[in-house]
C-alpha cells in the first residue's frame, strides 16, 4: 500500500547541490593556501593571506561541504527509514537558508580577520548564535521525523545521525561561551589551560562527532543500499556505536601533550584514544564486510569504489590517530606536517569520499533519472581523487617525520643541528607534492560538478512517494 | 603538589576514570554473550531492502578491544592518570624535563664552561667558539635578528657598528641577559603637537641625515625639535647610547621615509628584546656575547684593551 504523501526531497536536493559547490570552494581555498606555502609571494593582500584563508578553508570544507553533505544525507535517510515525510518542512527550509547564510558570513568575516581565535570555532558570537538557532531547528526536524516514524525500530544510521546532532549542539554551546565586547569581538568565557582543554574537548569531538559519527550514519544508509546487501552485524553496530560515542568524549587532551595541562589529564586522554581504536574499526568492519558475498560489484561500480575506499581510509586514520596519541610518538609528530597528513587522510580519504559516493547515489534519485549522466566520469573522478589523497598524505607523512627528526637533532655540544628555517626549506618539495595532490582532488570535484549539471539538465525535481513499512516477519 | 582544589576532585577523577575504562570491558563482555544466528537477518526491514545480519562480534576485534582496555589499566597503574596517584614508575613530565636537562648539563656543560673563564674578545676569535656561538645564535636569535644578524625592520642590525644599547662586551652581555625595553612616547615630550607640526618635525629629522626634505618645513621643524625631542635625542639629534637612537646617521630601525617618521612621531614606538639570562645560563650567554661582539661591530671598552689574542685571564678585574 502506498499513501499519496511524498518524501520531502526539496531540502535534500538543495543541500546535495550545495555540497558539490561548497566542496569546490573549500578545496579551492585549500589549494590556494597550499600554493602560498610553496610560493609565499602569493600572499597578495591581508584579506587573502595564509593566516586568514586557513580558517576559511577548514570552515568551508568541514562545515560548508561536510555540513551540507550531512544535512542532505541525514534528511534523506531519516525520512526513508522512518517511512514518514520530514517533520516541520518550514523549519527544514530554514535550516537550509540559515546554514547557507552562516557559510556566507564565514566567508566574509574570516578574510576580514574577525575571529575568536578558537580552532574550528573561529566564527564570532553573532554567527555562533545563528548556528545555535539552525542547529536546534535541525534537531527538531530530525528527531520530529524519528518521532512520527511508522516503523517501530530505529535504523542504525539514525542512531549515528542523532548522536552527532545532539553532541554537536552541546559542544558548540559549551566551547563558544564568550563575553561579547563589540558586535565583532568577544573573549572566551574560559582562561588559560582550562580554555585550551575546553577548546580541544570541542576540537577532538568535532572530529569525533561532526566528521565521524555523522559520516558513519551516512555510511550505514548508503553502503548497504549501494551494495544491495544487509549490514554485516547488528551486534557490532550496537557495540561500536555506544563505545565510539562514549570514548570519543575523553580523547581531547591528546592534543595538549607536553603542555601546561596536568600529567594525569594527558594520560587519561591518551588511554581513551587507544581504547578508541576498536570502536572505530567496528564501523570500518561493518561497512566493508557488508560487501562480503558481493565483492564482484566493486569491479564495475565506481560509487561503491568511493565508499569502500573511504572505509579503508577511515580504518587507516583511526589506527594512525591512537598511535599518534601515545606520548612518545606524539613527541615526534606534534606540530609537524604529519598531523596535517593525518587530518587529510581522514578528511579527504574518509569524509569527502563517503560524501561523494553518497551524493552520487542521491543525485539521480532526486532529479528523476535512472543514474548519473556519465558513469565513466565517476570512474575518472574516483581515480583522480584517490591518487590525489595518496600524494597528499604520503608527502605529509615524509615531511612530518623529517621535520620532527630535524627539530630534535643535536650536535656534539648539545646545540640544535638545524635552525627552524632549515626545516622549512627542506619541506618545500613535499609541499609541492601536496599541492599537486590537492589540485587532483579539486579537479575531481570539478568533474563531479560537470556530471551533476549534466544529470540535472535532463531531469526534473521529483519527490518519491512515502512507502509503507514492509510487513514484519 | 596536587592539581585539585579539594580531595573530592581526586576521588571524583579516580572513580569516573576507572568506572569508564572497566565499564567499556563489561559492556563488551555483556554484548558478546548475546545469542546470534549467523547468516540470518534480525528480521527488521527498512526502506524496502535495508536489513541487518545477526552475526556475532568478530573475535579478533573483540580481543583487540580487550587488549586496549587491559593496557590502559596497566598504564594507569604505572603512570599518573588516576587523580593524585603518581603511578608506580613515579614518572612526571616535569621530572622527565629536569632529568633530561641535568643529563644535558652534565654532558655539554664542560664544553661551554671552558670558554666562560676566557675574555670575550678572546672567545670572539676562537674558531670553535665561533661555530658554537653561531649555532646558538641561529637557534635563539635569528628569528628576529636574521640568520646573518643584519636585523630587519624593528629588529636592530648586530653586525654593524651602530648600537642602541652599546657594543662593549659588558653592554652586549647585559642586553642578552636582561633583555631591553625601549619606548618612545607619542609626540615625544610635547603632547600638543598637531599634524602639521609633526610633518615639519619629520622633514627636519630627515634633513639631519642629509635626506631630501622640504626646507621650509625643516626650518619650522628645527624649532620644534628642541622642546619635543632634544630631551632624549640630544640638541643635535645624535642620540645617546641606552636612551635614544642617533637620528643623524644612516641607520634606521623603522625606516627613514617621511611617512614612517611621521608615524613614529605620531604614535610613538614600543619595542622589547626578551631576557635570555635565566633561560640560557651564564656560559651560553658568554658565548653568544662573544659571537655578537665578533660579528664586526664590537666596541672595545673605554680602558685600553689588550690585543684580542691576549691570555684569557688578562683583565679579570675589569669584568664586573
Amino acid at each position: 500500500m502506498q499513501s499519496q504523501a511524498t518524501y520531502n526531497y526539496k531540502v535534500v536536493r538543495q543541500f546535495a547541490v550545495m555540497t558539490v559547490i561548497w566542496g569546490i570552494v573549500g578545496m579551492l581555498v585549500g589549494v590556494i593556501i597550499a600554493a602560498q606555502l610553496v610560493w609565499p609571494e602569493l600572499n597578495v593582500h591581508e584579506w587573502l593571506s595564509y593566516g586568514r584563508l586557513r580558517p576559511l578553508h577548514t570552515n568551508a570544507v568541514i562545515f560548508a561541504f561536510g555540513g551540507c553533505a550531512l544535512f542532505a544525507t541525514s534528511y534523506f535517510a531519516v525520512q526513508r527509514t522512518s517511512h514518514a515525510p520530514l517533520f516541520a518542512p518550514g523549519l527544514a527550509a530554514f535550516t537550509f537558508w540559515g546554514w547557507q547564510l552562516i557559510i556566507v558570513l564565514a566567508a566574509v568575516s574570516l578574510p576580514l580577520g574577525l575571529t575568536s581565535g578558537k580552532e574550528y570555532a573561529e566564527l564570532e558570537w553573532p554567527i555562533d548564535i545563528l548556528i545555535t538557532l539552525v542547529w536546534v531547528s535541525y534537531a527538531v526536524v530530525f528527531f520530529g521525523t524519528i518521532a512520527k516514524r511508522t516503523i517501530s525500530h530505529i535504523y542504525v544510521a539514525n542512531w549515528f545521525f542523532g548522536g552527532f546532532i545532539l553532541t554537536v549542539a552541546v559542544l558548540h554551546l559549551v566551547n563558544s561561551a564568550a563575553i561579547p565586547v563589540t558586535l565583532f569581538k568577544s573573549y572566551s568565557a574560559y582562561a588559560g589551560v582550562q580554555d585550551a582543554m575546553v577548546q580541544w574537548w570541542y576540537g577532538h569531538n568535532a572530529v569525533g562527532f561532526f566528521l565521524t559519527a555523522g559520516f558513519l550514519g551516512m555510511m550505514y544508509y548508503f553502503v548497504p543500499k549501494q551494495a544491495g546487501r544487509p549490514v554485516y552485524s547488528y551486534r557490532l553496530s550496537v557495540v561500536h556505536f555506544w563505545a565510539l560515542i562514549f570514548t570519543y568524549m575523553w580523547a581531547g587532551p591528546h592534543h595538549l601533550h607536553f603542555t601546561a595541562l596536568p600529567d594525569w589529564t594527558q594520560s587519561v586522554g591518551m588511554i581513551f584514544s587507544l581504547i578508541l581504536l576498536a570502536p572505530s574499526w567496528g564501523g570500518m568492519i561493518n561497512g566493508i564486510m557488508t560487501l562480503s558475498g558481493a565483492w564482484h560489484k566493486l569491479r564495475d561500480d565506481p560509487i561503491l569504489k568511493f565508499m569502500i575506499t573511504s572505509l579503508s581510509f577511515y580504518g587507516m586514520s583511526t589506527f594512525e590517530g591512537p598511535m599518534m596519541s601515545i606520548k612518545t610518538v606524539n613527541a615526534l609528530s606534534h606540530y609537524t606536517d604529519w598531523t596535517v597528513g593525518h587530518v587529510h587522510s581522514g578528511a579527504l580519504g574518509w569524509v569527502a569520499m563517503i560524501s561523494i559516493g553518497s551524493i552520487y547515489y542521491l543525485l539521480p534519485r532526486l532529479f528523476g533519472k535512472p543514474e548519473m549522466a556519465s558513469k565513466k566520469l565517476i570512474e575518472v573522478h574516483f581515480w583522480v581523487a584517490t591518487i590525489g589523497v595518496v600524494l597528499y598524505i604520503a608527502s605529509m607523512w615524509i615531511a612530518g617525520v623529517m621535520q620532527g627528526l630535524m627539530w630534535r637533532a643535536t650536535n656534539v655540544d648539545g646545540t640544535l643541528t638545524y635552525s627552524f628555517v632549515e626545516s622549512v626549506k627542506a619541506t618545500y618539495p613535499f609541499w609541492t607534492i601536496r599541492l599537486l595532490g590537492g589540485l587532483l582532488f579539486l579537479s575531481g570535484m570539478l568533474i563531479m560538478a560537470y556530471n551533476m549539471f549534466l544529470t540535472m539538465a535532463g531531469g526534473k525535481a521529483v519527490n518519491a512517494p512515502v512507502l509503507a513499512p514492509a510487513a514484519a516477519h | 603538589m596536587s592539581d585539585f582544589v579539594s580531595g573530592f576532585w581526586n576521588i571524583y577523577v579516580v572513580s569516573i576514570v576507572l568506572v569508564s575504562v572497566i565499564g567499556c570491558g563489561v559492556f563488551l563482555w555483556m554484548q558478546s554473550t548475546a545469542t546470534h544466528v549467523e547468516g540470518a537477518t534480525t528480521g527488521h526491514v527498512w526502506d524496502e531492502d535495508l536489513q541487518e545480519f545477526s552475526n556475532p562480534l568478530p573475535s579478533w576485534w573483540r580481543w583487540l578491544f580487550y587488549i586496549t582496555i587491559v593496557f590502559s589499566l596497566f598504564y594507569l597503574a604505572m603512570y599518573p592518570g588516576l587523580g593524585n596517584y603518581q603511578g608506580q614508575f613515579k614518572w612526571s613530565s616535569a621530572g622527565q624535563y629536569d632529568g633530561e636537562m641535568k643529563k644535558a648539563d652534565d654532558q655539554y656543560g664542560p664544553i661551554f664552561k671552558k670558554f666562560q673563564s676566557q675574555d670575550v674578545q678572546a672567545v670572539a676569535v676562537n674558531s670553535e667558539a665561533k661555530e658554537m656561538g653561531q649555532r646558538l645564535f641561529l637557534t635563539y636569535c635569528s628569528q628576529c635578528h636574521g640568520s646573518d644578524a643584519k636585523g630587519a625592520r624593528g629588529f636592530p642590525n648586530l653586525a654593524d657598528g651602530d648600537w642602541l644599547f652599546g657594543g662593549t662586551p659588558e653592554q652586549i652581555k647585559e642586553s642578552i641577559t636582561k633583555g631591553r625595553d625601549a619606548m618612545m612616547p607619542a609626540k615625544g615630550v610635547k603632547p600638543d603637537l598637531n599634524g602639521d607640526q609633526i610633518k615639519d618635525l619629520a622633514s627636519y629629522v630627515r634633513s639631519l641625515s642629509g635626506l631630501t626634505s622640504d626646507s621650509i618645513r625643516a626650518q619650522r621643524g628645527k624649532e620644534l625639535f628642541a622642546p619635543a625631542c632634544a630631551a632624549c635625542h640630544g640638541p643635535d639629534g645624535k642620540g645617546m647610547v641606552g636612551v635614544a637612537p642617533n637620528l643623524a646617521d644612516k641607520v634606521w630601525l623603522y625606516g627613514s621615509s617621511e611617512e614612517t617618521i611621521t608615524e613614529t612621531i605620531t604614535k610613538g614606538r614600543t619595542n622589547r628584546m626578551p631576557a635570555f639570562g635565566e633561560f640560557l645560563g651564564d656560559a651560553k650567554v658568554h658565548l653568544l656575547t662573544a659571537y655578537v661582539y665578533g660579528l664586526g661591530g664590537g666596541v672595545q671598552a673605554a680602558a685600553p684593551a689588550p690585543a684580542p689574542v691576549a691570555p684569557a685571564e688578562a683583565m679579570p678585574a675589569e669584568r664586573k
